[in-house]
C-alpha cells in the first residue's frame, strides 16, 4: 500500500462543519494579519521621506544571510542554535501545513490527485516530525535562558507591545508545537498506518494513547485538532500586535538596510528630531524591527560604564513612542471628526509627544553615547542606533541645551577651528622645530596632503609623536605638505555632537583649503592622523573631481614598509597588543595595515579578547572627549579596556593609532595603577624607534 | 522692560599681542577682535530678564572688526533689535566709547524709558580709562551698580547682586531706569547653533545710527606700550628625592611661606 | 608742588582689606617724592575702630554712619568730590576691586581729571607721575604720564607691597558729614558664600594634585602635607572627575582661579585649561615625572620626580625647617 496523506483525517469524515469553520477562520486570520501589517506600514509612514538605494540582488542576498540564516546571531552560539531551531521549526511546520493545504485543496479537491504520497510523503512526515522536535527543543532552550539563566541583556525596562510578550510568544509556540504533536500521535494511534515509524516522535507519543478506544481517540483527536488550529490562527492573527512581528519587520529592516558607507551620516535637518515623526520612515521601521535581544546593550561602553544609556532601551522607548503616536493619531490621521476640523482650521497639532523629556529620553543618555558603533555592528536587524542618537542630539544643540564643556569646545571650534581655544595660526607650530621644513600644500605642488587634526596639532602630549611621524614621512622621501593654518577641525565629532551647521562650516573651510592644493599627480592622497578625521574626510566630504584617496597614517606606514622605503635600523622585539580605534576599524574596516606594520617592525602582536570589529571604545568618540564624566560613573571605558590589555600575559606595550586614544589610555594607565606594568605607545613611535635607530 | 545691551569688541588674547612700531599701540597685523566676555554675559542676563519679565532687548555696538557677527549672534539668541554705530571703536578709548553710547541713548534711537535697564558688561580687558558702565551712569545721571551677577525685577524696581571678594555678595535695590555693569549672568551664556545664526543673517537686518564722534578719541595718552618680561621655564631642581624635598623646604622658608 | 592724596580705605564687614595698605604705601611713595599729605578716607558703618590701623596716612577722614554700610557710587562719589576740593587733593587712589568698582570713573568725569585703571606700578619722574597699567589680562603693559600729577588711579590688588602702608602710628581723625539724600541704589543685605567646603581661592598655600597622585588613598598624603604647610588641597580636572575630591576644589578653566602665595603642583601635567586657573600664583613649584610636561613652562621651580616619593619627604623637611 502506497503511503498517502489522509484527507483531513477524522475531520473530513466526521466533523465536516469544523472543516468549513477552519476555512472561514483561516481566511479571517489572513485578513486580520494583513490589517495588522498594514497598520505597521502606516506607522512607518508617519516618518519623513528617505530615499532607498535600489540594489535588489544585494538586498536579497543579505536577507538570505541575515534574515533567513540570522548571520548576526553567530556570535552567541546558544542564541543562534536556539533561534534557528525555533525559526526553522516553525518555518518548516508552516510550510508543511501550506503543502498539506495545497495537497488537499488543489490536488485532491480539484484534480482528485495528491502529491503527498509515496516516498515524498514519508520524507515530508519525517522532516515535519523532526523539526517539530527541534522547535520544542529550541523553545525549551529559550525558556531556560530567559527564565533561568536570565542574561542581563534580555531584561526590559519597557514593553512597547505588552509586558508578557516574550512569555506569550514562547508559550503559544510551545502550545502550537505541542498540540500538533499530540494530534499527530492521536492520529497514528487511531489509524495505525504501517509508515507510522516515519514520524518517530509522534509515533513514540502515540504509544501513550494506544490503550484508548477508537471512539475516544477520535474525540480526543478532534479536540486537540481544534485547539491546535485555534492556537495557530490566533498566533498568526496576533503577529502584528506582539514582538512576533519581527518576523516581518526584521526581514524588511534587513532588506532596506543602509548600503552606503557606515561612516556617513545621512544629510539631515540641523534642527534634529524633537518628536518621533521627525525621524525618517526607515528609522521608524528600524525601531519597530527591534527584537529586544539586547546585543547592542552588551557591547555598549556607555552602558557598561554605568551611564543611563542603553541602546536597547533607547530603541524600545522610541518604538513605544511610535506606537503611542500611532494610537493617538489613528496612524497618522486625526482620530476624531473634531480633531479633523481643528486640524483643518488651525496649524496641524503635533503628531507626537516631545521625546526630549526626562521621563522619555533624557539628555544624559543621549550625551553618554561615544558613537563607537559597536551596537550597530552587532544588531541582527541592522538598526542604526548612533544615527538616531545624533538626530536626537541635534535637537538638544538647536535648543542650546548642552554640557558647558561641549559648549566651550563648540565656541572654540567655531572661532578658531580647533577645540583647544588656541589660535588657528598656531596649528602648525609643532612643525617649526623640524630640521626639514614641510611644504605648504597650498603654495607648492605635492603628492599628498597630511591632514594632521586637532589633537596631533595642539595637544602637548601628542606633539612629539606628530613630529616623529613627520620625520618618518620625510625619511621615506614622501612628497607631502600641510594645509598649515588653513586646516580646520574636520568636524567629525562636531557633527556627531549634533552641531550640523558648524560641521558644514568646518567642512566648507577645509574643502576651500584643499581646493587650493596643487596636486602633482592624478592620484590625490590625503593622509590623516586622527581616525575621526579619516572617517569624515573619506565618507562625508564631497571632494570636487575624482581621484582623492583618504588614508590613515597606519595605511601609509604599511605601504612604505612593504615597499622597502623605510629600511629598519633596528628590529624591535617583544610582545604588544593593538587597540583598534572605532573610527578606523568598525567604521572604515582598516584592521590589517597597523598589524602588518607592527609585525614588520618585529613586534609580536597579541590580540585582546575584544578585537577588530568587537574592539572596545576608549570613551572619547562622538564628542565625549569634550564632556566631563558623570560622578556616578562605574568605570571609564578606557580603564575597562586597559585592564583587559593588562590581563594579557607578558604584554608590556599597548599600541594605539589615534591621538585621542593616546590621551585616554595614558590617563587610564595612571588611574588603574598600571604604571610600570604597561606602556601606551603610538604606532608611529615604534616605527620611529625601528627606522631611526 | 526696555533692555539695552551695549556690546564692545576687544582684542582676542588667544592671539599673540604685539606692540606696534610706534611703541604706543597694539600691532594691528595679527590683531583679532572678539566680543568682550562680560558683554556676552550682559546679553545673556538681558535675555533671561526678557524671558522672565517680558520686554524688548536692543543690542548696540560701535563698528569694529567682526562686530556684525556679534550682533547677528545676539539676534539669533533672541535680541529684538541690533544697532551699529559706524565709528571705529578700536581708535576710541573707553571715555569716548561711553560718550558715543550716551549720545545714542539720549537720542531717539535708544530712548531711556522709565522701565529701561542699560546693561553693559562690567568691564573689559582694554579698560585703561575705566569702565563704560560707570561712565554711562554718570553721563546719563542714572543709578549705577557694577560687578552685578543677578538681576530680578521686584515691584517696578530691580534687586541686584553685586559680587565682593571671597564669594561674598551684596544685595541692592535699584530704582529704574538704571545702568548695571554685568559681570556674569545667572546662567552661562547660551549656545546658539551655527544654522540659526546663518538663518538670522539672511532674514534680519542690523540698523545703523549715525552719531557724531567725540572731540578727542582718547582721554589718556599712552607714553609707552610693552610686553611684560616672561617668567620662562622653571628652574629644575636636581638630585635625589631627599635633596629635592630639602631644596623645596628651603625655598619656602626663604620666602617666608613656612 | 604740594598736593593732597586721598586713599579710599577698603574694608568688608569690619575687616580691613590688604589693598588699603598697598594704596597707602603708594600714597606715601608719591608723597615722599613730590610732597603733600596722604588722607585715608574711611567710610562705612561701625568702622571708626579701623582708623587706628591707618597710621601710614597723615590723617583719617572718617564718616561712620549706618547709611554707609555698603553705599553706592551716588553717595560716595559726591563725598569724594567734596573731600578732593576740601583737601586740595590732586591724586585719588582707589582699590581695583569689586568694592570700589566704577567710583574712579565717575569721580574723574565729575572732576574732569584723568582716570587710570589697572595700575601696577607708579614712579615719579621729573615732577610728573608715571603709572604702569596692565592691559589685556596682563599680556601688555602701558605707561601713562600724569603731567601735573593730577588723576584718579585704580590700584591693581597685590601689585604693591602692603608692608609699605602699615604703621603703628595713630593718625588724627577728622569727621566728615554725609549730606542726606534719597539714594536710588539701596543696600539690603550680604549674602554669605557657601562655606560647606574649603574656599581654595582664599588659601595662601595650595597643594594641587593631578593624575600623578594615582589613587584616592594618596589624596590623604597630600592633605597631610597641606596641613603642614598651612594650606589646603586642590586638584586638576582628572582628579575631580574621578570623584576623589569635590568640585569646589577644582582649579582651572571649569573650576576656580586661584592666586596663592605657593602653588605646589604634584603630578599635574599642566594642561592649558589647568594653567589658566593657577598661573597667577606667586610661587609655583611643580613635581612631575615627565620632564616635558607643560607645567614646567609656568612653574618657577620644578623637579622631575614621582610626586608620591616626594610628598612625605617634603613634609618631613618642612617640619624640620619649622622647628628650627
Amino acid at each position: 500500500m502506497e503511503p498517502i496523506r489522509p484527507i483531513l483525517y477524522n475531520i473530513h469524515e466526521h466533523y465536516q462543519w469544523a472543516e468549513y469553520a477552519c476555512y472561514a477562520l483561516g481566511g479571517l486570520t489572513v485578513l486580520i494579519f494583513a490589517y495588522g501589517v498594514w497598520r505597521h506600514v502606516r506607522q512607518w509612514r508617519l516618518g519623513k521621506p528617505e530615499p532607498v538605494v535600489k540594489a535588489a540582488p544585494e538586498r536579497i542576498k543579505a536577507c538570505i544571510k541575515f534574515a533567513l540564516f540570522q548571520g548576526r546571531l553567530a556570535s552567541d552560539r546558544y542564541a543562534l542554535l536556539m533561534h534557528l531551531a525555533i525559526f526553522f521549526g516553525m518555518g518548516v511546520l508552516f510550510i508543511g501545513t501550506a503543502l498539506a493545504t495545497l495537497d488537499q485543496d488543489i490536488g485532491y479537491l480539484l484534480f482528485k490527485w495528491q502529491f503527498l504520497r509515496g516516498n515524498f510523503y514519508l520524507g515530508y512526515k519525517l522532516s515535519l516530525d523532526l523539526l517539530g522536535l527541534a522547535l520544542i527543543v529550541g523553545l525549551a532552550l529559550a525558556f531556560y535562558r530567559r527564565y533561568v539563566l536570565k542574561p542581563e541583556r534580555l531584561k526590559n525596562l519597557l514593553y512597547p507591545t505588552f509586558p508578557l510578550d516574550s512569555f506569550y510568544l514562547l508559550m503559544i509556540l510551545f502550545l502550537i508545537a505541542g498540540t500538533g504533536l499530540v494530534v499527530e500521535a492521536l492520529r497514528l494511534a487511531a489509524s495505525q498506518v504501517p509508515w507510522a515509524h516515519w514520524s518517530p516522535v509522534g509515533n513514540l507519543l502515540a504509544g501513550a494513547f494506544r490503550g484508548m478506544s477508537p471512539e475516544k481517540l477520535k474525540g480526543t483527536h478532534f479536540f486537540f485538532w481544534c485547539l491546535h488550529a485555534l492556537l495557530a490562527f490566533a498566533f498568526i492573527a496576533l503577529v502584528p500586535c506582539s514582538k512576533a512581528f519581527h518576523l516581518v519587520s526584521s526581514a524588511v529592516s534587513i532588506y532596506l538596510r543602509n548600503l552606503g558607507p557606515v561612516g556617513a551620516l545621512p544629510v539631515a535637518e540641523p534642527a534634529g528630531v524633537a518628536r518621533i515623526n521627525d525621524f525618517t520612515w526607515r528609522q521608524l521601521l528600524q525601531f519597530d524591527a527591534c527584537t529586544w535581544c539586547g546585543r547592542c546593550q552588551d557591547q555598549c561602553p556607555a552602558y557598561a560604564s554605568g551611564s543611563k544609556l542603553s541602546p536597547k532601551n533607547l530603541v524600545l522607548k522610541l518604538d513605544d513612542q511610535l506606537l503611542k503616536a500611532a494610537r493617538v493619531n489613528g496612524n497618522g490621521k486625526p482620530a476624531t471628526a473634531e480633531a479633523a476640523a481643528q486640524a483643518a482650521t488651525a496649524a496641524p497639532a503635533p503628531v507626537a509627544a516631545p521625546l526630549h523629556d526626562e521621563q522619555v529620553i533624557s539628555a544624559a543618555e543621549l550625551w553618554a553615547c561615544t558613537t563607537c558603533r559597536a551596537c550597530e555592528e552587532v544588531c541582527p536587524v541592522f538598526i542604526e542606533q548612533p544615527r538616531a542618537i545624533v538626530d536626537l542630539r541635534r535637537y538638544l544643540v538647536s535648543q542650546g541645551t548642552m554640557n558647558k564643556t561641549v559648549q566651550d569646545a563648540l565656541n572654540s571650534l567655531n572661532r578658531y577651528g580647533n577645540s583647544f581655544n588656541k589660535s588657528d595660526r598656531m596649528r602648525a607650530k609643532w612643525a617649526q622645530g623640524l630640521p626639514v621644513k614641510i611644504k605648504d600644500a597650498r603654495k607648492e605642488p605635492v603628492d599628498c596632503v597630511w591632514f594632521v587634526g586637532d589633537y596631533a596639532s595642539y595637544d602637548p602630549r601628542v606633539l612629539e609623536i606628530t613630529q616623529a611621524t613627520a620625520k618618518i614621512f620625510q625619511q621615506a622621501g614622501m612628497d607631502f605638505g600641510l594645509l598649515y593654518e588653513g586646516e580646520r577641525n574636520s568636524g567629525n565629532d562636531v557633527r556627531r555632537v549634533g552641531e550640523e551647521g558648524l560641521f558644514e562650516v568646518l567642512r566648507g573651510k577645509n574643502l576651500d583649503a584643499f581646493g587650493k592644493v596643487q596636486w602633482k599627480n592624478g592620484r590625490k592622497i590625503i593622509i590623516t592622523t586622527d581616525p575621526h578625521s579619516l572617517n569624515t574626510l573619506k565618507n562625508e566630504y564631497q571632494f570636487e573631481g575624482n581621484g582623492v584617496t583618504v588614508q590613515h597614517y597606519t595605511e601609509v606606514l604599511d605601504e612604505l614598509l612593504q615597499a622597502g622605503r623605510l629600511p629598519l635600523k633596528k628590529k624591535l622585539t617583544g610582545r604588544a597588543t593593538y587597540h583598534d580605534p572605532c573610527y578606523l576599524g568598525r567604521y572604515n574596516g582598516v584592521y590589517e595595515p597597523p598589524r602588518r606594520v607592527l609585525r614588520a617592525l618585529g613586534v609580536e602582536v597579541v590580540e585582546m579578547p575584544r578585537t577588530r570589529d568587537r574592539s572596545y571604545c576608549c570613551g572619547a568618540g562622538g564628542g565625549r572627549i569634550w564632556m566631563e564624566d558623570t560622578p556616578d560613573i562605574k568605570e571609564r571605558p578606557a580603564e575597562n579596556r586597559l585592564k583587559e590589555a593588562a590581563s594579557l600575559v607578558d604584554v608590556p606595550t599597548f599600541v594605539v593609532a589615534c591621538p585621542k586614544d593616546l590621551a585616554m589610555f595614558r590617563d587610564a594607565v595612571k588611574t588603574t595603577g598600571n604604571e610600570g606594568k604597561i606602556i601606551v605607545k603610538d604606532i608611529a613611535e615604534l616605527v620611529a624607534e625601528a627606522v631611526q635607530g | 522692560m526696555n533692555l539695552i545691551v551695549l556690546l564692545k569688541m576687544v582684542p582676542d588674547t588667544v592671539e599673540e599681542l604685539n606692540v606696534a612700531s610706534d611703541g604706543k599701540s597694539l600691532d594691528s597685523e595679527y590683531l583679532r577682535f572678539k566680543l568682550n566676555d562680560p558683554d556676552e554675559h550682559a546679553l545673556e542676563e538681558a535675555l533671561l530678564l526678557k524671558e522672565r519679565a517680558g520686554g524688548k532687548v536692543t543690542v548696540v555696538a560701535l563698528d569694529a572688526p567682526e562686530v556684525d557677527d556679534a550682533l547677528f549672534m545676539a539676534l539669533a539668541k533672541g535680541a529684538d533689535r541690533a544697532v551699529k554705530i559706524p565709528a571705529d571703536q578700536a581708535s576710541l578709548g573707553t571715555v569716548a566709547t561711553a560718550r558715543m553710547f550716551a549720545t545714542f541713548l539720549a537720542s531717539g534711537g535708544g530712548q531711556i524709558t522709565p522701565d529701561t535697564l542699560v546693561l553693559p558688561g562690567s568691564q573689559a580687558i582694554d579698560d585703561l580709562e575705566g569702565e563704560v558702565a560707570a561712565y554711562l551712569g554718570e553721563a546719563l545721571s542714572l543709578p549705577y551698580v557694577g560687578v552685578v551677577s543677578s538681576v530680578s525685577p521686584v515691584n517696578g524696581k530691580v534687586v541686584v547682586l553685586k559680587e565682593f571678594s571671597g564669594g561674598m555678595r551684596g544685595e541692592f535695590e535699584v530704582t529704574l531706569p538704571a545702568v548695571l555693569g554685568i559681570q556674569s549672568a545667572e546662567k552661562p551664556p547660551r549656545y546658539v547653533p551655527v544654522a540659526k545664526v546663518r538663518a538670522v543673517m539672511k532674514s534680519a537686518k542690523i540698523e545703523t545710527a549715525d552719531i557724531a564722534p567725540p572731540e578727542s578719541a582718547k582721554a589718556l595718552a599712552v607714553e609707552r606700550m610693552y610686553k611684560p618680561e616672561v617668567a620662562g621655564r622653571a628652574q629644575i631642581l636636581e638630585g635625589t628625592p631627599e635633596d629635592i624635598a630639602v631644596r623645596i623646604a628651603s625655598l619656602l622658608a626663604e620666602r617666608g611661606i613656612i | 608742588m604740594s598736593t593732597g592724596i586721598l586713599v579710599l580705605v577698603e574694608h568688608l564687614k569690619g575687616t580691613m582689606a590688604d589693598i588699603t595698605f598697598e594704596m597707602l604705601g603708594v600714597g606715601r611713595k608719591v608723597a615722599a617724592a613730590q610732597g603733600g599729605q596722604v588722607h585715608a578716607v574711611l567710610l562705612g558703618k561701625n568702622v571708626a575702630a579701623l582708623a587706628t590701623r591707618l597710621g601710614a596716612a597723615d590723617s583719617v577722614l572718617l564718616a561712620d554712619e549706618p547709611s554707609l554700610e555698603q553705599s553706592s557710587a551716588e553717595v560716595i562719589v559726591p563725598l569724594l568730590q567734596q573731600l578732593m576740593a576740601q583737601k586740595q587733593a590732586s591724586l585719588v587712589l582707589l582699590g581695583g576691586t569689586n568694592a570700589s568698582f566704577g567710583l574712579g570713573v565717575q569721580l574723574s568725569a565729575r572732576m574732569k581729571v584723568p582716570f587710570v585703571n589697572f595700575c601696577k606700578g607708579a614712579r615719579v619722574e621729573g615732577g610728573s607721575l608715571v603709572l604702569t597699567s596692565q592691559l589685556f589680562s596682563g599680556k601688555i603693559l602701558s605707561d601713562v604720564k600724569l603731567a601735573d600729577g593730577k588723576g584718579i588711579v585704580s590700584i591693581y590688588p597685590g601689585a604693591f607691597p602692603a608692608e609699605a602702608g602699615r604703621s603703628d602710628k595713630t593718625p588724627p581723625v577728622e569727621k566728615v558729614a554725609v549730606p542726606p539724600g534719597s539714594p536710588k541704589v539701596v543696600f539690603k543685605r550680604y549674602i554669605e558664600p557657601d562655606t560647606s567646603d574649603v574656599d581654595i581661592t582664599k588659601q595662601s598655600v595650595l597643594v594641587a594634585v593631578g593624575r600623578g597622585i594615582q589613587n584616592a588613598d594618596n589624596i590623604s598624603l597630600a592633605e597631610d602635607l597641606a596641613k603642614t604647610l598651612g594650606g589646603a588641597v586642590c586638584a586638576s580636572r582628572p582628579v575631580i572627575d574621578q570623584g576623589w575630591l569635590p568640585l569646589s576644589r577644582q582649579v582651572g578653566k571649569s573650576g576656580m582661579s586661584v592666586a596663592p602665595k605657593l602653588y605646589l603642583a604634584l603630578g599635574i601635567s599642566g594642561a592649558p585649561e589647568h594653567c589658566e586657573g593657577m598661573k597667577g600664583a606667586q610661587l609655583i613649584v611643580a613635581i612631575n615625572t615627565d620632564p616635558k610636561a607643560p607645567i614646567f613652562d609656568v612653574a618657577h621651580y620644578g623637579a622631575n620626580a614621582d610626586c608620591l616619593e616626594i610628598i612625605e619627604l617634603l613634609k618631613e623637611a618642612v617640619e624640620k625647617k619649622k622647628t628650627k
